[in-house]
């Protein structure tokens, strides 16, 4: 069928300034309040890195696209975004030193924020195609989605999720159950530790799709494609990095 | 849960929006970006943009609309009208789309299809479906192919595929076009009826059952709301998206509103949230 030639969700962007700034855009305006934290979007050549960068920005950080050693290394916090297969993914992080460098500022205590294929990246391991070692910031593998009989792969478009209870990750930002995100994934997080679980979506099963293990952090949603309460997601964490 | 979606749709000309707009409080209700972070704000669940420019000359500004909707619009967008190679939609993508969509270029040249959902995977792929119905079909009462000229059907179908904007037929029926886009790498259709499309009287109910149950990938409804249940009813004969241009412009009804009416039908749908919040 030819959803299997279907790759995790792409897209990029270059541009302008934002929209009118009478926009009724609270998330901007509870973000002018505080501190904008400077966040990089680890640049490893791959995924929607502009569209996450203008999406930090709506949020209320001041954020760059780099792979810059110096940059990355006075940043508040990192964003780890990535589309497409989670071996290439992998290989290129591995190829460009930034595998490392990622994990010596978490070592530090630096938040990150993966997003996506850079959600999956945290783990330890993947099933796609033969397999292959993550970062294992995170303990647990990636693995095929398992939907119901009759839904499809990859799984796209929104999808509602469920908080698990008592959560105290940055990335609920007061959100209630049933708060929906833009979903396109074919492959899910299946962390090892319960409490590592911040939110599940529903696709025929239930499947992870928000993840905190104390700074790092982790969204299989596209919170930079989810409208108001995507953006909430992100200034969740640009708060956290800020403290 | 997977929710189904409502999708404002703007046509676009040389930069500008074309169909009429009512809007209040934009600076430029011409402005096809303005318009659609104003939609994104309201609670559309995705945008499409179609270029409707007839001028080729006018046709650079697609990329440039890419470019300023992914700095401005915090949902998914669909960007449409004159893409005729893997070139022409790799530009708008690299621009910021996360979709394009195809029409005439892929009835010319089906392997196009293809040749997009290898290099950018099925999902960015959108087939356009302009159908207009044969003699004897309506888009309400009912009616069955039995009732219809052997001679009148097109490959079998009572609904044939048009091109060049909706001018030239194609001897294509519409379901067993739409089965064989889908088998050639196209990840969503986007199904317009000709005969709905302008009259605010309601989807082809027929053709989006017909297309929604022969193809395994989503099929958006187009051509005909007018009304909140006309959303409700689409999405009821198996769309997994209702779009509409004129009732949102004209501010007859809000996206909250049509959200809120889809809910009350039993269809699960992202909820509207104010931004004030």
């Amino acid at each position: 069928m030819s959803a299997a030639r279907a790759q995790d969700h792409d897209t990029t962007g270059t541009g302008t300034a934002p929209a009118g700034a009478e926009d009724p855009d609270v998330v901007a305006a509870e973000a002018a309040d505080g501190p904008r934290p400077r966040l990089v979007v680890v640049d490893y050549g791959v995924g929607n890195r502009r569209s996450v960068e203008k999406a930090l920005e709506r949020a209320g950080a001041d954020a760059v696209v780099t792979d810059d050693r110096a940059t990355i290394a006075a940043a508040d916090g990192l964003v780890l975004c990535g589309v497409g297969a989670f071996l290439e993914g992998a290989r290129r992080l591995r190829e460009s030193g930034l595998d490392e460098v990622v994990k010596d500022r978490v070592a530090d205590g630096t938040p990150l924020l993966g997003v996506c294929l850079g959600m999956q990246l945290l783990f330890d391991r993947s099933d796609e195609r033969g397999g292959a070692a993550g970062l294992g910031l995170l303990p647990g593998p990636v693995q095929g989605l398992t939907p119901a009989l009759g839904l499809k792969l990859p799984h796209i478009g929104w999808n509602s999720v469920t908080w698990s209870e008592g959560t105290r990750s940055p990335l609920r930002a007061g959100l209630p159950d049933g708060a929906a995100f833009y979903h396109v994934h074919s492959f899910v997080a299946r962390p090892e530790d319960p409490a590592d679980v911040v939110a599940r979506g529903d696709y025929g099963s239930p499947f992870v799709t928000a993840v905190s293990r104390g700074r790092v952090h982790g969204a299989q949603f596209h919170p930079e494609k989810s409208s108001t309460d995507g953006l909430r997601v992100l200034r969740g964490f640009a708060v956290a990095c800020t403290r | 849960m997977h929710l189904k979606r409502v999708i404002p749709c703007l046509d676009v000309d040389a930069g500008r929006v074309v169909k009429g707009t009512n809007f209040v409080g934009l600076r430029d209700a011409g402005d096809p970006v303005e318009l659609a972070a104003r939609y994104d704000a309201e609670g559309a669940d995705e945008l499409v943009f179609l270029d409707i420019t007839a001028t080729s000359d006018g046709r650079g500004t697609i990329v440039d609309l890419a470019r300023r909707a992914a700095d401005e619009v915090f949902v998914p967008f669909t960007i449409g009208g004159g893409i005729r190679t893997v070139e022409d939609a790799q530009a708008v993508l690299d621009a910021g789309a996360d979709k394009v969509a195809v029409n005439s270029a892929a009835v010319a040249r089906p392997e196009l299809l293809t040749e997009m959902a290898d290099r950018f995977g099925s999902q960015c792929v959108v087939m356009a479906i302009d159908a207009k119905g044969v003699p004897g079909t309506t888009r309400g009462a009912a009616w069955s192919v039995g009732d219809l000229r052997e001679e009148d059907l097109v490959e079998g179908d009572p609904w044939e595929v048009f091109v060049a904007g909706g001018r030239k037929p194609t001897g294509r029926g519409a379901v067993a076009w739409a089965r064989e886009a889908v088998e050639r790498g196209a990840g969503e259709i986007l199904l317009t009826s000709m005969d709905g499309d302008g009259t605010t009287s309601g989807y082809d109910l027929p053709l989006t059952r017909a297309i929604a149950e022969a193809v395994p990938v989503p099929v958006i409804a187009s051509g005909g709301a007018g009304t909140l249940d006309h959303l409700v009813e689409a999405l009821e004969a198996g769309a997994d998206a209702a779009l509409a241009a004129s009732i949102f412009h004209f501010r007859t009804f809000s996206i909250a509103e049509a959200k809120e009416r889809i809910a009350a039908a039993g269809i699960g749908v992202r909820p509207y949230r104010d931004p004030a919040i």
